[in-house]
C-alpha cells in the first residue's frame, strides 16, 4: 500500500490478507478483530438471554415447575455472568476497536497481536462457563456455578466443580480484558494523529481510556480473590473459611472493590457514546466537552472508595456505613453533570429521531431511573429493607439493560452504516426500539414493586400474592426476548446489503471517522491526518 | 516518529501497564492482611479474643444493663446438636458472668469440632472479654455423648453507651487440620 508512516504491523497484513477461517484466526486488523468481539458479543447475548427466559418461566406462577431449584440458581448466576463479561463487555471492546483508531488518526490498534490474542480468549471462557451444564447432562458433575454471579463465600467454597469452571473462566476472561485495555492505552497514548490533543479527543475514547485504567486496577483483585477462593475449595488455605481463621465477609471486600468499578466499567463507554449521538441528531456541538471529561476521571476514580454500599447489612459499625453511604451519593454529582451535559446537548436542537437517537433518548430517561433507584439503595436505613430483594434487581437492570444494552444498541445503529458501508432499514430499527423500551419496562417496572413488597431476589418459589406481577414481568421478559431476534435480522440484513451509506452517515455527524468512506478501508488512516 | 520507534515505545509502554496489572494484583492479596489489621484494631468483622483473657479487676456498672443474646450454628459436616441453654440474658457491665451450651453427638463415631465466635454489633466485639470458652479449643464428642459447654465472660464498662444488645453467635465447624 501507500507510504505507511505510521504502519506498526507486519507488512504481509498490507499485500493481500488470507481470507477464509484464517483471516479470522490470525488477524491483526482492528476492525475484524472490532467485528469478531461484536459477534461473540451478540451471540452470548442471546445464550445468556435465553437462560434468563427459562428463569421467568418458572417464575410465571409460584410453586415449582419446570426446574430444580439448583438448576435454577445454575441459570441465574451464569445468566448474570454472561451478560456481563461475555456480551456488555465484548461489545464495548469491539467497538472500542472499530472506534478508537479512526477517531484519533491512527491505522491501527498499537498492538494488533496482543489484539488477536484478547479476542480468542474469550471463546475458551465462554466454553468453560457452560461447559458444567453440558457435563451434568452426561452426569459428569452437578451443573454450573450455582451461586450467582457474586460467588460469595462460603456457599462457592463448599460448590460443586461448577465453581471450579467459573473461577478459570473468570481469570480467562479477565486476562482478556487486562490485554485489551494495555492495547487500548497504549494506542490513546502512542497513536493519535498529529494535533490530535488529548483534550481534543473524542469523548468515547476519553472514556475508554478511564475504563481501561479501572480494568487494569481492578480486575487483578477479582482475579486474586478467585484464587483464594480456588485454593480454599482445594489446597487448604482458609481466607474465605472461618473455621481456619479466615472471614467469608472478605470475599464480599475483594470482590466489591472489583464490583463496583466494574459497573463503571460497562458503562463508561456508553457514556462515551452518548454525546456523539446525541449531538449528531440535534445537529448541535457537543454542551461540556471538557465537563464530561472530568466527570469521567471523577466517576473512575470515587468507583474505588465506595464498594462496601454492596452489603451494607453484614453488620458495619456506624461510621464505616455512614462513610460508605455519603461516598455513593456523591457519585452521583458527576453522574448528575454527564446528564445535564447529555440535555443541554439536545436542548433547542433541530432534532430528528432516527434509531441510534431513539436508543439515545431511550437510555438517557431509563438510565436516569436505574441512577435515581440507586441513591434509594445508598440509603443505608431504605437498604436494609431493600437489599436482596427484586428491588435492587430492577434497579440494575435499568442501569445494565437500559443503561448498558440499550445504550450499546444506540453505538451500534449508529456506526453501524459506516462499519458495513449499508444503511439498516430503518423501520425495523425503530420497530425494534419501540418494542424493546416498552416490554423492558414491562418487565422491570412490576420488579420494584415486587422488590417493595418484600420479595426476595434468587428465589425461585414466591408468596402468592406477588403472583399477577411476576406474571406481567415475565410476559414483558419473553417479549423482550423475542424482540431481540428482530435486532439480530436487522444487523444480518445490513451486513448483506442496503442502501449505500454516504460517508459522513448521518447529516449531523462529525469526529474523524466520517471523513473515511463507508465501509472505511482496511487500515484506517495510513497517513495520518492532521487535526486542526 | 518513525515505525521501529513506535514500536518500541509501544512496547514500553505497555509492559509498563502490565506491571501496573501485577501490581495490582499483589495490591489484592496484601488487602488479605490490611484486612486482618483493620478487624483486629476496630473489630470490625465481630471477631472477640481467641485466647484467654486475664480477668482484671473492673468495677461492675450497676447503672447499666445489657442484654446478651446467645446463638448457636452447626457447620455443614458436623452432625451434632448445638444450642445455647439460655438464649438471652440481661448484665450489668463488668459483672462477670457464667453460661453455657449444649452438644450432642448423635452419630456412632467420635467427631471433633471447633466453635468460632462472633459478636454482632462489630464495635462490640472489643468489650466482649471472654475469661474462659469452649471455644479456645477443640471439643471432642464420643458416639452419642453430650455435653454442657461453659462460658465465661465479662462485658467491658467501656462498652458504648449505645449499644444496648450484644449478640454472641457461635458456628460450630467440623474441626481443620492444622489450625
Ligand atoms: C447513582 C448511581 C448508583 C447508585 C447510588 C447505586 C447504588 C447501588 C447500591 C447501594 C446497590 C446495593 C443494593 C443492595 O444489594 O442492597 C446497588 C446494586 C447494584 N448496582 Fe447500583 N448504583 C448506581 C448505579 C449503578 C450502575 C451505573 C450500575 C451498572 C452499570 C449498577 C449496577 C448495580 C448492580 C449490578 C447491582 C447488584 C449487585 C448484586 O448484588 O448482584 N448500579 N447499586
Ligand atoms: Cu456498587
Amino acid at each position: 500500500m501507500t507510504t505507511a508512516t505510521v504502519s506498526t504491523h507486519d507488512d504481509h497484513h498490507d499485500h493481500g490478507h488470507p481470507s477464509g477461517i484464517k483471516r479470522w484466526l490470525f488477524t491483526t486488523n482492528h476492525k475484524d478483530i472490532g467485528t469478531m468481539y461484536m459477534i461473540f458479543a451478540l451471540i452470548m447475548f442471546l445464550v445468556g438471554g435465553m437462560m434468563i427466559m427459562g428463569v421467568r418461566a418458572e417464575l410465571f406462577q409460584p410453586g415449582m415447575q419446570l426446574m430444580k431449584p439448583e438448576f435454577f440458581n445454575q441459570l441465574i448466576g451464569v445468566h448474570a455472568l454472561i451478560m456481563i463479561f461475555a456480551a456488555l463487555m465484548p461489545v464495548a471492546t469491539g467497538m472500542a476497536n472499530w472506534l478508537i483508531p479512526m477517531m484519533i488518526g491512527a491505522p491501527d490498534m498499537a498492538l494488533p497481536r496482543l489484539n488477536n490474542w484478547s479476542f480468542w480468549l474469550l471463546p475458551p471462557a465462554a466454553t468453560l462457563l457452560v461447559m458444567p451444564f453440558i457435563l451434568a447432562l452426561f452426569g459428569v458433575g452437578t451443573g454450573a456455578v450455582a451461586t450467582g454471579w457474586t460467588l460469595y463465600a462460603p456457599l462457592s467454597v463448599q460448590g460443586g466443580m461448577g465453581v471450579d469452571f467459573a473461577i478459570f473462566s473468570i481469570h480467562l476472561l479477565g486476562i482478556s480484558s487486562i490485554l485489551a485495555s494495555i492495547n487500548v492505552v497504549v494506542t490513546i497514548l502512542n497513536m493519535r494523529a498529529p494535533g490530535m490533543t488529548m483534550m481534543k479527543m473524542p469523548l468515547f475514547v476519553w472514556a475508554w481510556l478511564i475504563t481501561a485504567f479501572l480494568l487494569i486496577a481492578t480486575i487483578p483483585v477479582l482475579a486474586g480473590a478467585v484464587t483464594m477462593l480456588l485454593t480454599d475449595r482445594h489446597f487448604d488455605t482458609h481466607f474465605f473459611d472461618a473455621a481456619g481463621g479466615g472471614d467469608p465477609i472478605l470475599f464480599q471486600h475483594l470482590f466489591w472493590f472489583f464490583g463496583h468499578p466494574e459497573v463503571y466499567i460497562l458503562l463508561l463507554p456508553i457514556w462515551g457514546f452518548m454525546p456523539h449521538i446525541l449531538s449528531a441528531f440535534a445537529r448541535k456541538p457537543i454542551y461540556g466537552h471538557k465537563a464530561q471529561v472530568y466527570s469521567f476521571w471523577a466517576i473512575g476514580i470515587m468507583s474505588v472508595i465506595v464498594w462496601a454500599h454492596h452489603f451494607f447489612t453484614v453488620g458495619m459499625p456506624i461510621p464505616a456505613l455512614l462513610y460508605f453511604m455519603y461516598s455513593t451519593m456523591a457519585i452521583s454529582l458527576p453522574l448528575a453533570v454527564l446528564f445535564f451535559c447529555w440535555i443541554a446537548t439536545i436542548w433547542r436542537g433541530s432534532m430528528t429521531f432516527e434509531t441510534p437517537m431513539l436508543f439515545a433518548l431511550g437510555f438517557v430517561i431509563l438510565f436516569g431511573i436505574g441512577g435515581l433507584t440507586g441513591l434509594v439503595l445508598a440509603d443505608v436505613a431504605a437498604d436494609a429493607q431493600y437489599h436482596h430483594s427484586y428491588f435492587v434487581v430492577a434497579h440494575f437492570h435499568y442501569t445494565l439493560f437500559a443503561g448498558g444494552i440499550m445504550g450499546a444498541m444506540a453505538g451500534v445503529y449508529f456506526w453501524l452504516p459506516k462499519f458495513t458501508g449499508h444503511m439498516y432499514d430503518e423501520k425495523l430499527g425503530k420497530t425494534h426500539f419501540w418494542l424493546t423500551a416498552i416490554s423492558f419496562n414491562l418487565t422491570f417496572i412490576p420488579q420494584f414493586f415486587l422488590g417493595l413488597a418484600g420479595m426476595p431476589r434468587r428465589i425461585p418459589d414466591y408468596a402468592l400474592q406477588f403472583t399477577e406481577f411476576n406474571m406481567i414481568s415475565s410476559l414483558g421478559a419473553f417479549a423482550l426476548g423475542l424482540s431481540q431476534l428482530l435486532f439480530v435480522y436487522i444487523i444480518i440484513k445490513c451486513a448483506r446489503g442496503g442502501e449505500k451509506a454516504s460517508d459522513r452517515v448521518w447529516e449531523g455527524a462529525k469526529g474523524l471517522e466520517f471523513t473515511l468512506p463507508s465501509p472505511p478501508p482496511y487500515h484506517s488512516f495510513t497517513t495520518q491526518p492532521v487535526v486542526k | 516518529m518513525n515505525g521501529e520507534e513506535l514500536r518500541q515505545a509501544n512496547k514500553r509502554l505497555a509492559l509498563k501497564l502490565g506491571a501496573g496489572a501485577v501490581v495490582a494484583l499483589a495490591f489484592g492479596f496484601a488487602l488479605v492482611p490490611l484486612y486482618n489489621v483493620l478487624c483486629e484494631a476496630t473489630g470490625l468483622n465481630g471477631k472477640t479474643n481467641a485466647e484467654r483473657a486475664r480477668p482484671a479487676a473492673v468495677k461492675v456498672d450497676k447503672s447499666r444493663w445489657v442484654t446478651v443474646q446467645f446463638t448457636g450454628t452447626v457447620m455443614p459436616g458436623l452432625s451434632w446438636a448445638f444450642y445455647p441453654k439460655v438464649a438471652s440474658m440481661r448484665v450489668h457491665p463488668g459483672e462477670i458472668t457464667r453460661v453455657s451450651y449444649y452438644a450432642k453427638n448423635p452419630t456412632n463415631q467420635t467427631i471433633v469440632g471447633q466453635a468460632v465466635p462472633s459478636i454482632t454489633p462489630g464495635q462490640a466485639a472489643q468489650h466482649f472479654v471472654k475469661l474462659d470458652c469452649f471455644c479456645f479449643k477443640q471439643q471432642a464428642l464420643e458416639p452419642g455423648a453430650e455435653k454442657e459447654m461453659g462460658l465465661t465472660f465479662i462485658i467491658s464498662p467501656e462498652l458504648s453507651k449505645e449499644v444496648g444488645t450484644v449478640t454472641l453467635s457461635y458456628a460450630f465447624f467440623p474441626a481443620v487440620k492444622g489450625s
